[in-house]
């Protein structure tokens, strides 16, 4: 699969790098020229409170927002120094280069085998071998494999709700992306199930380049290597999680994350 | 709750109407209750009608004054009513008395109080002919073979099914040559003088082939007097109840029935071979006798083949409404328009199908390709396929809205999850959004072929007919004739009940048709309700 660009010289600092971005649903603006680096191979969490604007940047990396009818943007993204709005980008190549876990596990309505490879079949890929192995790795690098390897052409609505989400992440990584996008993955879960999806965080990252939106602060701490935290559509500060944690710069930092607001 | 094991003072309110919270649970209940009872009440009397008409009944004979004489009269009853004069209200009914050869009329009135005795005879029959209707009659002999056996003989009624018999394969042998041979012989015919008009048939050669062509054509002719000949050598004599003589030539008799001197199992049987002629038979005597199987043929064929032009569409047309148009005014006007041809009178769909696909589609296609037949219309004429296309287009509405709806019920979140994936948005419709919204769509389906199989007012206009000589569909190529006109059930109880010669004779027949053709429309949905169950099974959507 595609070798990530940079690995070579070790992980990039300026992976994804998000430039005077700005963003706006028709009147509202909803992020406000934030700049920031994420590091390559590593797990950074967006916290801040609900409308701040951490899903809206997050859901920017892959353009999921596209779909929304009525929106524009201001100053760039780029990974690994390609601008996502390249006009020579196709949209699909760039979901293709980074997947996506969702608040709200969803499956499709198919076997647990076919929700894995969703992604290859609608690359046109279909060589029996190739499907198997990714079937296999992808399972297993989503801690899945052992549960589910019996039952793998039966319905993917017969798992529990953590076993589900964690086929969405084997389904998000099927085809080798380098960013894996998380969108509060750990929101519909139990304490179980969710500390299941922090471990397997930490093993991926060493696989790609993660980036969590939680509204969960021990999470952010137990998962992430670099937080930020945004306010109103505003990026308020973005350190390492430790420095952010145990020593916030701003006082509204501090304020959220000792509980004063949310 | 009751009030007597209420220890504490309750904070809720436990006593007056709104006990229960909900009065108007009884509005509802009774609006629900009402249309069940109606519906229910439909159904029971189209049911009970349309199978009593198959039911052979007892034959009365009765003896009436008629002024200063005693008339005798053999029928059954069916009807029975009252009659106000001035001399005081007459019970009055109405008797079925078959024999319209002989006494002009098949149905007749009685006062009740002049009927002098009722008895059942068990020497009457009841007599199916291939024309004038039943006949109610006693026997007297067969004359067969030269033969004369006598009603009273041992082997009368073995002769007589053997007559019956022999005169079925006669009367196919017929069909098959005037339709069939002759029809096969009369297209030849007619190629070759189109051939001769276009000079592409040396005109000797046509000349000796037309004087072959003819002289088949005569053979066939002489075939055919020769059976029908032979056919009517037989004859059934028989005496009505007031003594008047008639022979029935065997070419005639459909079947022969002693309704008084049958048992129970006899008359089931009876029954069951009626409802099976009821279905498989032609109509016979402007449709009041024999069968609907070519309306039963024509509404399914017409239904199927609508639906097959109204899926494709009206699914496409719903997917680019609802996934790929850009939400604005124009989508709005869109809906609003295709909401709002659901509710034009379909006559107004039977015009514009008569003057865009008959006359301007058809015409077209007779002018460019059907030029040598001119002017003898071959599209450009009512036919199933306009009719089919007219009907699509009735229903399009029907199968848009309920393919929009089950598009807009697929989660966000699996939309989302496929595109995450790297799916286009054409393959996120086609593997995620169709299936998940597969069983939505084909209620859309059904409910539109339940709509197309029960509208007639348009098909008036594009095709139905009366009486069709032939099936849409059948053995002479190149099967398929998709430009033929065809008969349909719902036109035929509209012609039976109000276009025929004899209305009281056809109300039985209006009753049954009418319960086919819920039984069709019920089947067809049933059959498309069965394969939605299977695929919601195959793509069940998940819970949220």
């Amino acid at each position: 699969m595609s070798a990530q660009p940079l690995s070579a010289s070790g992980p990039d600092p300026d992976f994804i790098q998000v430039d005077h971005f700005s963003f706006h649903y028709g009147a509202k603006q909803a992020i406000f020229d934030i700049n920031m680096s994420i590091p390559q191979h590593e797990v950074t969490a967006f916290i801040g409170p609900s409308g701040c604007g951490k899903s809206t940047l997050l859901r920017n990396l892959n353009r999921m927002n596209d779909l929304i009818e009525d929106v524009r943007h201001e100053g760039d993204i780029r990974i690994a120094g390609t601008s996502l709005y390249d006009p020579s980008i196709e949209v699909i190549s760039l979901r293709k280069r980074v997947g996506m876990v969702f608040q709200k596990y969803n499956p499709f309505a198919k076997s647990v085998y076919e929700n894995v490879i969703f992604s290859l079949r609608v690359a046109g890929r279909s060589k029996k071998s190739e499907l198997n192995e990714t079937v296999e790795r992808a399972l297993s690098s989503a801690a899945l494999w052992d549960e589910v390897k019996d039952r793998l052409h039966e319905s993917a609505f017969g798992l529990s709700g953590g076993q589900q989400q964690r086929l969405c992440i084997a389904r998000a990584i099927a085809n080798q992306p380098e960013i894996l996008l998380m969108d509060e993955p750990c929101a519909a879960l139990d304490p179980l199930a969710t500390l299941k999806i922090e471990e397997l965080i930490l093993n991926l990252k060493k696989q790609f380049t993660i980036v969590i939106v939680t509204h969960n602060m021990e999470q952010a701490t137990r998962c992430s290597d670099r937080t930020a935290f945004l306010y109103m559509g505003h990026l308020v500060e973005y350190g390492k999680t430790m420095q952010i944690f145990e020593n916030p710069s701003q006082a509204q930092t501090e304020a959220y994350i000792s509980g004063r607001f949310s | 709750m009751s009030a007597g094991i209420t220890i504490s003072p309750s904070p809720f309110s436990t006593t007056g109407r709104s006990r229960k919270g909900e009065p108007w649970v009884w509005l509802t209940a009774a609006g629900l209750a009402l249309g069940v009872v109606m519906a229910l009440g439909l159904l029971l009397l189209i049911l009970l009608k349309g199978m009593s008409s198959f039911w052979p009944r007892r034959i009365d004979l009765m003896e009436v004054k008629s002024g200063e004489t005693v008339v005798k009269i053999a029928g059954f009853v069916t009807r029975e009513s009252q009659r106000r004069d001035t001399g005081g209200v007459h019970d009055e009914i109405q008797i079925f008395r078959g024999n319209k050869d002989l006494t002009g009329e098949a149905f007749r009135f009685i006062d009740r109080a002049d009927i002098v005795a009722t008895t059942r005879p068990d020497s009457l029959l009841l007599v199916e002919r291939t024309e004038y209707g039943p006949a109610i009659v006693e026997p007297v002999a067969l004359e067969t073979a030269g033969l004369s056996i006598p009603a009273d003989a041992a082997n009368f009624e073995a002769e007589l099914d053997k007559v019956i018999a022999l005169a079925r394969t006669a009367r196919k042998e017929l069909l098959t040559i005037e339709r069939k041979r002759i029809g096969a012989v009369s297209r030849e015919l007619e190629a070759l003088a189109r051939a001769e008009r276009t000079g592409s048939v040396d005109p000797a050669v046509a000349a000796s082939r037309r004087t072959e062509l003819q002289s088949a054509f005569e053979r066939l002719q002489a075939e055919a007097a020769v059976i029908r000949e032979k056919l009517n050598e037989s004859r059934l004599l028989v005496t009505n109840v007031e003594g008047r003589e008639a022979a029935f030539p065997a070419g005639t008799l459909l079947r022969v029935f002693p309704s008084n001197r049958s048992n129970f199992g006899e008359r089931l049987s009876e029954m069951a071979h009626r409802m099976w002629s009821f279905l498989s038979d032609e109509p016979r005597e402007a449709n009041t006798e024999g069968g609907v199987f070519p309306a039963i043929f024509g509404t399914v064929v017409m239904t199927l083949v609508m639906s097959l032009f109204v899926t494709p569409f009206g699914i496409i047309a719903a997917i680019y409404l609802r996934e790929y148009a850009k939400q604005g005014l124009l989508v709005r006007i869109v809906r609003i328009s295709v909401n709002n041809l659901a509710g034009v009178p379909s006559i107004v769909f039977g015009v514009f199908g008569l003057a865009f696909f008959v006359y301007f589609v058809g015409g077209n296609i007779d002018q460019l390709f059907f030029a040598d037949k001119s002017p003898t219309p071959t599209y450009g004429t009512p036919g199933i396929l306009w009719a089919s296309l007219t009907l699509a287009l009735l229903t399009l509405p029907v199968v848009i809205v309920a393919t929009e709806e089950a598009l807009s019920a697929v989660p966000r979140g699996v939309r989302e999850a496929a595109l995450a994936c790297g799916a286009s948005k054409w393959q996120t419709i086609q593997r995620i959004v169709l299936p998940a919204s597969l069983p939505g769509i084909l209620t859309g389906i059904i409910l539109a072929m339940a709509r197309g199989a029960g509208e007639v007012a348009p098909l008036m206009l594009v095709g139905v007919v009366k009486l069709a000589p032939t099936l849409p569909i059948d053995g002479i190529a190149p099967f398929i004739h998709p430009e033929r006109k065809f008969m349909h059930l719902g036109f035929h109880i509209y012609d039976l009940g109000f276009q025929s010669p004899d209305a009281e004779a056809a109300i039985p027949i209006v009753y049954a048709t009418a319960l086919l053709l819920i039984v069709v429309v019920i089947t067809l949905n049933l059959t498309a309700i069965l394969i939605r169950n299977r695929l919601k099974k195959r793509f069940a959507v998940s819970s949220f």
